[in-house]
């Protein structure tokens, strides 16, 4: 006998209560330890390992999306900072672990499917846990079968389907994060099932807290792993919310007593959830702390607070802009491009190819890259020098400024010309005097975003500042629009008239000194430098992550196409397939295909249950009862998960404009494949027996 | 077992009633009032006081319906010049007037009510709606603003009965009134040349209409109850035809009678034949007859525009062909292609255009030096080629050789017929869609390699194995490489002459940008025959209109740096919009649905 705990999955839920009466017991009889030990669930575990395992790391070589994943998990292992769309950070996390038991040093480039692994890479542990996370699922679903109430037979039914589903093996023997993400969707489900089931006879206890936990925890894994796995948390919070509506409903509960089953599960599936998911994100900005190549995504703020990269520059710089500082002005937005606030000496063309004319003065652009041009001096309007005062005269929120371009010393200056691709927009430039009574208009009053008073002074990188023109109280905006080759296809900086306010018109100050032109006041202007903050700090881990997470969610990655993506119906009808790797010599391959018996059958089965559902109800309705009350119920919460789950994970995909591919339908096809053994069963209990009745 | 059905036949009796209070309660004093005043009408005493209150209720409605016309109608010359969407939208009341084809993304029955407003009212479809600003000088434009007020005036007695009926609460019908005459958002809507107006005066009826037919439902089948059933339909017809916003207007009144259904269905004294009556009465009202409304519209709409018009471009070649002025109308072409026809390939996706090659070379860099392939949107000489078998080079225009037909899977190669290159294919990246191949022009006089031999392949094949003129649908697929041959839709820079890149992609999906028809046709040899044989049907139009509908809809969307107002901006009144210089006016986009009622039923 091995330990008391061993095999004992299946009594786990009656095990705690029972423990002091036990210790009791054991005190007067000799020790007997009976073990309860489900032959099945083993059997169905070495199973679901040995498929899972065996030769796990052949290929030796990079397979398919491994090549994106890989190279998240050598950027964690370098702990250099990267920002990927496709999903939160801890499936990637996850992979990474895997790697850091490897002793994965991160030295792989990551560059082509089918490139070999060099030695150094740990092939077996980078995959094992997608691949130890797909051998669970099998008793996972054994066990949620169970939980509805269906027969052991009908539960190996559906593990054994699991089991041989050759998209799940293909997709879990690889560093990918499906499998993963199917496996704490499923345990979510188990564990809620084993939640509602011990609601009835012992509600507040341990075992109920439990897995009332372990279902908030399981959802916000899996939708920390893929944005996908709101749709199963979804599922799982409905589902509870109908269930509390009826514990409201229950007359004979007191009221204290619904208070607190409504607390611990708005605890448990809304606050858990929440802060979980805060955890990845605050693990992950933990862990990554080093500047790395998606730097020029975000803000200044953010970069600065990364070790290297602008860091480097912008440490020890002063922190309030003045009077006299030479600045570098990038833009909030940032989109379509990060750039900055830059002038050349080119001016805009006399005239425009579609016969508008222009001012002829100096273009104003936004400009990608870092460069001389893009430096400004902040200047008084009442003085004529280009220096910082002694002490600095800092600038705050409501004063005019004029900016001085720093190479070509022109004024920035908007009028009354319609911008060169933005018509109803004024068109910006940098003052030239033609002496042609078109006077200089440039003024900029000064408006921080976000201030905390109006007496707030203008801060390097943490301000977020708007110049509001005095004449024409028009805003300084970066519209997006590519200027033509007159315009070296920089980005176009317009004034934007009407009211209103967008990203596009905030800008901050990235690099910034004191002038010192004058060489030998350098020293006064040393003793008398303003405190000098430490920016990463003040950007906190709430700001960081909200910014973070928002990026994510608004990266828009451009249109490609690629030769295995498919549309959502071709899923059903397994129109598709991708091949995920072939061998160089042999013409040994690997193919992402489902099992077209189980997928067919299974699409038959949601139909079936759709079908019978809506024939029940409407004989309900006419008050003809073919089921017993309890059958109904568990035939509804089964059909409620199982199809629900599957509709929630499948249809959303329909409204998806991104590229999408067979592997997204996975989830999906878990919940089709544990309702296929279900109707199995619904089907000889209840619709043939009448048959065998009637005679 | 029995005490499990009972208790489950008791629950389900119990259930929908307690969920249903309170429509129920409604309609319970709906059922209280009728009677009651039906026995008092008896009484002299209090026949009185019914009829005076009868009057009352009149008068009011009267008085409302009075002051938001005034409203409306006041001032309503005023700007005489084109304001905001006037520009679109009084253009194409115009182009009605004209017979012009337009396209646009919404239905077509708000303009068409517009043009018919203006025809009507003298309106001769002359002035060009520019921009807005434009002054309307001696054009009659009063006609069609006067039809959207008129439209627009509507709206708040509707609202009124609506509100009135839901509540049965005179002073929070009266509120309702007066909230939406002096809403200002509603009434700067009401007052131009836009579908808004129309939309509302729609949905309102569709909702009074609904509301209506509800409260007949203790008297189904009767005649008031069969007229605001069908009313409902005719409105939500007339709403989807308008924008297709309606769509949602359709969605609340499709719920509300599904519940209705629901409740029916379970009331156990009806028979099946009963509820199965008030299904079909439902499916014939607020289904088939909107559905037919809304053919007929369109029906209406494409016999009407009839003379070709800015809206060409968006359609396929066989549908332009039935527009008088446009160059394939009346035209007669051989029916099916055949070897050594001289012919233009047209792109079915909008806006792609014509295969094109010319006399300039691919830059240095920038794949193979070979003449470059794209596709152009205009009609010019370069857009023609010889379709050629791809084994000999003899001329099949011979009168001493037969005939033949390109057939499905031919083997072929196309020969341009300004320069005698040919279409050709190879590795080399595109140069704008890297993962595609580059398409060029090759060889001389006809000659050239393998490279140049492509496989035609019928898409839609109706019309058996040959290749009709303007109707079948084709793709070219390269047969050393096995690629497509496709249009990126990509614009190429200033040495491809800002013309669109040709592309040969390996991904054999099947989208519009790779698929291609005939249009234009030379063939000495084979008799011509009038292209009014090849005209698409009326659903085949239909259908057409609606997927270039859906996709102009897709297309817009605002771009990264634009300003637009957000959906939660609206309820707050966050900010105006600009119709016009000299009207600034505060813009708000009322919720007319069930919003208007719900503060109302709690009162």
């Amino acid at each position: 006998m091995g330990s008391h705990w061993a095999g004992l999955e299946e009594t786990l839920g009656a095990l705690p209560s029972l423990l002091f009466c036990k210790m009791l017991r054991f005190l007067k009889r000799p020790l007997v330890v009976t073990a309860d030990i489900n032959l099945n669930l083993v059997a169905l575990t070495g199973l679901g390992l040995l498929t899972r395992l065996w030769q796990l790391s052949y290929p030796r070589a990079v397979v398919f999306d491994e090549v994106y994943y890989g190279q998240y998990i050598s950027f964690y292992m370098k702990r250099i900072f990267f920002l990927d769309d496709s999903g939160p950070p801890f499936g990637h996390m996850l992979l990474a672990l895997g790697g850091y038991l490897g002793g994965f040093d991160g030295n792989f480039l990551w560059n082509r499917i089918g490139a070999e692994y060099s030695s150094n890479v740990p092939v077996w542990s980078l995959r094992l846990l997608p691949a130890l996370a797909g051998a669970l699922s099998v008793p996972v679903s054994y066990q949620i079968v169970l939980e509805l109430h269906f027969s052991h037979c009908t539960a190996m039914g559906a593990a054994l389907l699991m089991l041989i589903e050759n998209a799940l093996i293909t997709q879990s023997r690889l560093m990918l994060l499906e499998s993963l993400l199917i496996f704490f969707n499923l345990l979510a489900v188990l564990s809620y099932l084993k939640f509602f089931n011990s609601q009835k006879h012992s509600p507040f206890s341990p075992h109920w807290w439990l897995w009332l936990m372990l279902t908030g925890v399981s959802c916000s894994c899996a939708v920390g792993i893929k944005y996908m796995g709101i749709f199963t948390y979804l599922l799982v919070v409905s589902i509870a919310a109908v269930h509390a509506w009826n514990l409201i409903g229950d007359q004979t509960l007191s009221n204290i007593c619904v208070f607190g089953h409504l607390i611990a599960r708005a605890v448990a599936l809304l606050v858990i959830p929440v802060f979980l998911y805060l955890l990845f994100f605050y693990v992950h900005l933990m862990l990554l702390y080093r500047s790395g190549p998606h730097d020029q995504i975000m803000s200044s703020a953010f970069q600065a607070s990364l070790e290297g990269g602008l860091a480097r520059i912008t440490q020890g710089q002063p922190l309030e802009v003045a009077f006299g500082s030479q600045v570098t002005l990038r833009n909030v937005f940032g989109k379509p491009l990060p750039c900055w606030l830059h002038s050349h000496k080119n001016t805009y063309p006399m005239i425009y190819e579609n016969g508008r004319g222009s001012s002829h003065q100096q273009q104003v652009t936004c400009y990608p890259f870092k460069d001389i041009n893009n430096w400004w001096i902040i200047k008084d309007p009442g003085r004529h020098q280009l220096v910082v005062n002694n002490p600095p005269r800092p600038v705050r929120h409501g004063d005019i400024v004029q900016l001085v371009h720093g190479m070509t010393t022109r004024l920035l200056n908007t009028h009354d010309v319609a911008a060169p691709l933005s018509p109803h927009s004024q068109e910006v430039s940098c003052y030239i005097d033609y002496n042609i009574s078109m006077p200089a208009q440039n003024l900029w009053k000064l408006d921080i975003v976000n201030r905390e008073s109006s007496q707030d002074t203008w801060k390097t990188i943490l301000s977020e500042v708007r110049f509001v023109h005095v004449n024409t109280s028009a805003v300084l905006k970066l519209s997006g629009a590519h200027l033509p080759d007159w315009g070296f296809r920089q980005l176009e900086v317009v004034g934007e008239k009407s009211r209103g306010h967008h990203e596009s018109m905030v800008w901050n100050v990235e690099e910034h000194r004191y002038g010192k032109s004058q060489e030998q006041k350098e020293r006064e202007l040393e003793l008398h430098s303003p405190t000098q903050v430490d920016i990463s700090r003040n950007l906190s881990f709430m700001a960081r992550f909200s910014e973070l997470q928002w990026k994510m969610l608004t990266l828009k990655n451009e249109d490609s196409e690629h030769k295995y993506s498919s549309t959502p119906l071709e899923w059903v009808t397994l129109d598709t397939n991708i091949a995920y790797w072939l061998h160089p010599r042999t013409s040994a391959q690997i193919h992402l295909l489902g099992n077209i018996v189980i997928w067919t059958s299974a699409s038959l089965a949601t139909v079936a249950y759709t079908l019978l559902f809506f024939w029940y109800l409407l004989r309900r309705r006419r008050s003809i009862c073919d089921l017993p009350e309890d059958a109904w119920s568990h035939w509804v919460l089964a059909g409620a998960l199982c199809t629900g789950g599957w509709a929630i994970n499948y249809l959303p995909f329909f409204l998806m404009e991104r590229m999408l591919f067979l592997y997204h339908y996975l989830p999906a096809l878990t919940f089709q494949i544990l309702l296929l053994p279900i109707i199995l069963q619904h089907v000889s209990d209840h619709l043939c027996r009448c048959g065998h009745n009637e005679p | 077992m029995p005490p499990a059905i009972g208790g489950g036949l008791a629950g389900s009796e119990l259930r929908p009633r307690r969920g249903r209070c309170a429509p129920q309660a409604a309609r319970a004093v709906g059922r209280d009032t009728v009677p009651q005043v039906a026995a008092r009408s008896l009484k002299r005493p209090a026949w009185s006081s019914w009829r005076f209150e009868t009057a009352g209720r009149w008068a009011t409605l009267a008085v409302v319906t009075l002051l938001s016309f005034v409203t409306r109608f006041h001032r309503l010359d005023q700007p005489a010049h084109v304001c905001w969407d006037e520009t679109h939208f009084g253009k194409m009341g115009s182009y009605y007037i004209n017979h012009t084809f337009f396209f646009d993304v919404h239905p077509p029955l708000g303009k068409m009510l517009i043009g018919l407003a203006g025809y009507l009212s003298g309106y001769d479809g002359t002035f060009l709606f520019q921009k807005p600003g434009d002054s309307y000088q001696h054009h009659n434009y009063m006609g069609m603003r006067g039809f959207c007020a008129f439209l627009g005036s509507w709206l708040i007695p509707f609202a009124y009965l609506t509100v009135l009926d839901l509540s049965k609460s005179f002073p929070a019908a009266l509120l309702t009134a007066a909230l939406l005459t002096f809403d200002t958002g509603c009434l700067t809507l009401s007052q131009y040349i836009l579908l808004d107006p129309i939309l509302m005066f729609f949905i309102m009826a569709a909702m009074l209409s609904m509301v209506k037919y509800n409260s007949c439902a203790d008297r189904p089948f009767s005649a008031p109850w069969w007229f605001w059933l069908s009313l409902t339909g005719i409105s939500l017809a007339g709403a989807l035809g308008v924008k297709f916003v309606g769509l949602f207007i359709i969605l609340q009144v499709g719920l509300n009678t599904i519940s209705d259904l629901w409740h029916l269905f379970g009331d156990l004294s009806l028979s099946l034949v009963t509820v199965g009556k008030h299904l079909t009465a439902r499916i014939l009202c607020l289904i088939v007859l909107p559905l037919v409304l809304y053919v007929t519209i369109f029906a209406l709409h494409i016999m009407v525009l009839n003379k070709s018009g800015p809206g060409d471009g968006f359609f396929s070649s066989a549908f332009q062909a039935r527009l008088s002025g446009n160059s394939l109308h009346n035209a007669s072409i051989p029916e099916h292609l055949a070897y050594g026809s001289v012919i233009t390939v047209k792109n079915l996706r909008m806006a792609i255009g014509y295969l094109h090659s010319h006399r300039h070379l691919y830059p240095e860099g920038i794949g193979a030096l070979q003449q470059q392939v794209t596709t152009y949107l205009h009609k010019d000489y370069n857009n023609l080629w010889i379709i050629k078998k791809h084994n000999t080079n003899s001329d099949p225009l011979d009168p001493s050789f037969p005939v033949e037909f390109v057939r499905h899977g031919d083997i072929v190669r196309l020969e341009h017929k300004e320069t005698t290159r040919n279409l050709h294919s190879h590795y080399h990246e595109a140069p704008l869609t890297r993962k595609h191949y580059q398409v060029t022009g090759y060889g001389i006089n006809g000659t050239g390699d393998s490279n140049d031999f492509w496989r035609i392949e019928v898409v839609n094949r109706k019309f058996g194995n040959r290749i009709k003129v303007l109707r079948s649908r084709i793709r070219f697929i390269h047969l050393v490489t096995g690629c497509v041959l496709g249009s990126s839709g990509k614009i190429l820079p200033k040495w491809g002459w800002e013309q669109l890149e040709v592309t040969c992609t390996p991904y054999l999906k099947e989208t519009a940008n790779s698929i291609w028809n005939i249009e234009d046709h030379i063939n000495p040899k084979l008799p011509n025959i009038s292209l009014d044989v090849l005209q698409p049907s009326f659903s085949e139009i239909f259908l057409e209109s609606h997927m270039v509908m859906i996709r102009g809809n897709n297309g817009l969307k605002p771009k990264d740096n634009e300003l637009t107002s957000k959906p939660w901006h609206w309820p707050i009144n966050y900010q105006g919009l600009r119709f016009s210089g000299a009207n600034d006016t505060d813009l708000r986009v009322y919720l007319l649905g069930n919003p208007v009622s719900i503060p109302v039923l709690n009162a």
